[in-house]
């Protein structure tokens, strides 16, 4: 049981709101951790101190025993670190097929200098990237969406495509900003079968935040709870939703719960 | 109607895709190849004018078009390669190594002019390069020692392997030779890594950092690139004018530049050379028409500005993709004949969001 | 005392630059769009100008009224046939535009026969006035550049600090389909700052037009507008007024006292030490994506 990802007294500050405060846990190699919590809570700042975006004011974050302290952004996918993004950040006027290839920009071994000439081992390494770009489209069926821009696709295949093209980079920790918001329950559903697929089969490390519940209880293993920047509770699906603290933050106290309970005339309650 | 049946991968990595297009391309070369025979000086002087215009614009169109800087300020970039050119001509250097130079000393400009790339975007980044070219453009007027100020500076003709060129042909054959080169090479980078890392950095720049692209590192390496290749279209631009001064890579012309690349169609190499024979083209048709309007307008000064403006207003209005992108929807009509449906390329009503929040 | 006199020079000079940059940042702030024409707009409110006091009679405020009114028309009707439907476009592209705006604006200008290809000088009644304070000799023309924008300025802040104009453009240039939503009427907000950027322009050109004269490029004095727009800010409306005289009086003084030709040069030097120590300008903020 190795620990692949872990915070220790996570804090960072954005002027005078604390967006995240001490916030510590442990991700285990081989398992999928799923961040909860009301919005505003901080999950999103988490992943994005993860990614290098912000830099923490306080604690610390380490990847595989290495700080992450001088971690330029760009050098976080060379590290094994991949995410997808709340809001979709694809490259819009590019196919999807392109996305994907870009995916694969860490594994480059050609130089600036090869591919104006496209020597032959540059266009071996591009017959080699898109091999591993159509292992991604079957595994995630985007067959037919292939050669088409990325700006004209639904909502759903998006996603799907985000999901492939952080796939691309061969990860091993591999970070979902809510991978079902906006999904119908058919997708998520294809959703949930391809995250204990990437789990399995591809042997990634999931870190993900989500609200949908359902996903969360089918798929994780553990849950961090998090509520105005700071961990609640951590443990299984069905400690974490038991804890009091939790249901607290996401329906009020116990007491406001069954003064909403109409009182039915003539039966005991 | 045809349709493409792909078996290999090699057939999406390959510059021309199939049968056909191959032959069109090679069609397009034996013409260039053979064009000193059939037509006339003068027309074979635009047509120079155009290959180097056109190797300009493939720069410009691989930075602003492809990794989605702004360079307003792109005419001194040619000027710096027109004045070593014109320096190391004068010296006797032979021609390839003059371009060399000529090319190196632009590139290592453009990374100067691209340092503040890495820290502003957008018109930020316009309006630093529009002030670098305004300060290169008098650096050219006051070095009168190496540029001869504004007086402009007279360029020898090129040494080649001993002999010198000065025939209009042998330069033409010189320029064909860059302009292919330059376009291959372009083309090259754009069907790799790099490329795309470009692509990347052009639509998305937190994404980019996430998928391992360097920014500052691919921003600088398109600004060089650009800047070399407007070095060499300068150089050679040098000696096809046979002389240069400051006023000929100003603000003006750099605003000629980019409406090239806009007026061709940003986002392809196609549309670059498109932009050059619009914008050497334009001055010959505008002659062509003086002869059908009334006196009072085809002898005004301004008449070229209005059409230009006009033109440029009219493209980014009705045809935001260019001539190249007018060429794709006629072709796929051609192609797909009868069964073209209205709506294939319909634009959607797009509304504005911030470009500061990207 | 020299001193003063290169500080007066330039301030006057800087207003006029301050004005134009004033235009610039009204456009952006309202929609994203830089618009490069700014200095043909100017260029003709002067020819406006021109018109009124040579063809028309008027006496110079006259005239500059009617050149403030004929601008803003302009401006709203640019905006409406040409600005409205491309925007939306990338950024690049409206920038295009509006260079296209400009070669059409110099082109026209230049086929009007007989006046066009002149350099015209415009009578202003208080030419060659001079005030004397102090052994201070103030040229009365560049003291009714300064009342002029001073009053300007203060009309203009009145507006949006009194009005709900100011969040609203501000909200339809970060999100205009949410704007939209909102109720704001985005298109009309955006007609009313492209009338009110080229009626400022106009105001402008007429004030410069006694020392400049009025000519088809005068356009291209309004480029050292974009250094006074980086320098205040290009978000901020009193940044821009505050740039503007600051690269005045950096033109002012290295005209002075440095080597010729360096005056046209550090507007543009001073622009990239600004965007390298602080590219959001002095009064600008900073706007970062949240992902």
């Amino acid at each position: 049981m190795t620990v692949l990802l872990s915070a220790k007294n996570l804090s960072v500050r954005f002027g005078g709101v604390l967006a995240v405060n001490r916030v510590s846990f442990e991700v285990r190699r081989g398992e999928v951790l799923t961040l909860i919590g009301p919005n505003g809570a901080g999950k999103t700042t988490v992943f994005n101190l993860i990614s290098r975006i912000y830099s923490p004011t306080a604690g610390a974050l380490e990847f595989e025993g290495r700080r992450l302290d001088d971690v330029a952004p760009h050098e976080i996918a060379t590290l094994g670190i991949a995410r997808t993004f709340q809001n979709i950040e694809l490259f819009e006027h590019a196919t999807v097929l392109q996305n994907l290839l870009i995916g694969r920009h860490i594994r480059r071994r050609t130089s600036a200098w090869s591919e104006f000439l496209f020597m032959p081992s540059v266009r071996e390494a591009e017959r080699d990237a898109r091999r591993k770009v159509e292992e991604l489209i079957d595994l995630l069926e985007l067959q037919h969406y292939r050669d088409s821009l990325v700006a004209g696709l639904p909502y759903g295949v998006r996603k799907v495509v985000e999901l492939a093209r952080a796939l691309a980079t061969e990860p091993k920790l591999l970070l979902l900003d809510e991978p079902s918001s906006g999904l119908n329950v058919e997708e998520t559903e294809d959703m949930a079968f391809w995250i204990e697929d990437i789990r399995r089969d591809l042997g990634i490390t999931i870190l993900m935040v989500e609200h949908d519940m359902a996903l969360v209880s089918k798929v994780s293993d553990r849950v961090v709870a998090m509520s105005q920047g700071e961990v609640l509770a951590v443990g299984t699906p069905a400690q974490v939703q038991a804890n009091p603290a939790v249901i607290e933050a996401y329906l009020g106290t116990a007491g406001d719960l069954s003064s909403l309970r109409r009182p039915k005339t003539g039966v005991p309650a | 109607m045809r349709f493409v049946f792909k078996t290999r991968y090699d057939q999406d990595i390959d510059l021309a895709k199939d049968g056909v297009q191959q032959f069109w391309y090679a069609g397009l070369l034996v013409a260039l190849l053979v064009a000193p025979l059939f037509l006339p000086d003068y027309w074979l002087a635009q047509l120079t004018f155009v290959l180097i215009y056109g190797i300009v614009a493939v720069g410009l169109m691989l930075l602003a078009g492809f990794t989605g800087q702004f360079s307003i300020g792109h005419a001194a970039f040619m000027g710096v390669g027109a004045y070593m050119e014109a320096f190391l001509a004068a010296k006797g250097w032979p021609l390839p190594l003059s371009l060399a130079c000529a090319m190196g000393l632009s590139a290592a400009v453009g990374v100067v002019v691209g340092l503040p790339a890495l820290r502003v975007k957008g018109m930020y980044l316009g309006i630093a390069t529009l002030s670098f070219g305004f300060i290169v453009e008098e650096v050219f007027a006051r070095w009168e020692s190496v540029t001869g100020g504004n007086t402009g500076k007279p360029v020898v003709n090129a040494q080649l392997f001993g002999w010198t060129l000065d025939g209009a042909a042998p330069f033409y054959f010189v320029c064909l030779v860059c302009a292919v080169a330059a376009t291959v090479m372009a083309l090259n980078l754009l069907r790799s890594p790099t490329g795309r890392a470009f692509v990347a950095v052009r639509d998305s720049e937190i994404s980019a950092q996430s998928m391992g692209i360097h920014l500052a590192r691919y921003k600088s390496m398109s600004f060089a690139i650009s800047a070399a290749l407007a070095g060499l279209g300068g150089a050679l631009y040098a000696h096809k004018l046979q002389f240069i001064s400051p006023e000929q890579f100003s603000l003006v012309q750099s605003i000629d530049l980019l409406l090239m690349v806009v007026i061709g169609g940003l986002g392809s190499i196609h549309g670059a050379f498109l932009g050059a024979i619009f914008l050497i083209g334009m001055p010959q048709l505008i002659s062509l028409g003086k002869d059908f309007l009334p006196p009072a307008i085809a002898q005004a000064a301004g008449l070229q500005g209005v059409i230009y403006g006009a033109i440029l207003v009219a493209v980014v209005m009705l045809e935001p993709t260019g001539m190249y992108g007018r060429w794709v929807k006629v072709r796929t009509w051609l192609e797909l004949y009868p069964f073209y449906r209205r709506g294939m390329f319909k634009r959607q009503k797009s509304f504005q969001k911030s470009e500061r929040l990207k | 005392m020299l001193l003063l006199q290169i500080i007066v020079a330039g301030i006057a000079q800087g207003c006029v630059y301050g004005l134009i940059a004033l235009g610039f940042v009204l456009i952006y702030k309202a929609t994203e769009t830089v618009n490069f024409a700014q200095g043909e707009l100017m260029m003709l409110g002067a020819f406006c100008g021109l018109a009124g006091v040579t063809v028309l009679g008027l006496p110079l405020w006259a005239a500059g009224i009617l050149a403030v009114v004929a601008m803003a028309v302009a401006g709203l009707v640019i905006e409406r046939g040409i600005i409205r439907p491309v925007l939306g476009q990338p950024a690049f592209s409206i920038v295009m535009i509006t260079f296209g705006l400009g070669y059409m604006a110099r082109g026209l200008v230049t086929m009007i026969p007989g006046i066009g290809t002149d350099t015209h000088s415009l009578a202003a009644p208080y030419k060659g006035e001079v005030l004397n304070v102090g052994g201070l000799v103030l040229a009365a023309e560049q003291m009714v550049i300064i009342a002029a924008t001073t009053l300007l300025c203060a009309g203009l802040f009145a507006l949006f600090r009194y009005s709900r104009i100011g969040v609203a453009m501000q909200a339809s240039s970060q999100n205009q389909l949410a704007a939209y939503y909102m109720g704001i009427p985005v298109q009309r907000l955006n007609g009313l700052v492209w009338a009110l950027a080229a009626a400022v322009a106009a105001v402008a050109g007429v004030l410069l037009a006694p020392q400049t004269f009025v000519h088809a490029n005068m356009g291209f004095i309004g480029l050292k507008a974009f250094p006074a727009a980086i320098v205040g800010g290009f978000s901020s409306l009193p940044g821009a007024i505050v740039g503007g005289l600051l690269i005045g009086l950096v033109e002012a003084f290295s005209g002075f006292y440095l080597p010729e030709g360096f005056k046209d040069v550090m507007p543009y030097v001073v622009v990239l030490v600004m965007l390298a120590v602080k590219p959001t300008g002095l009064f600008g903020g900073n706007a970062r994506k949240k992902v």
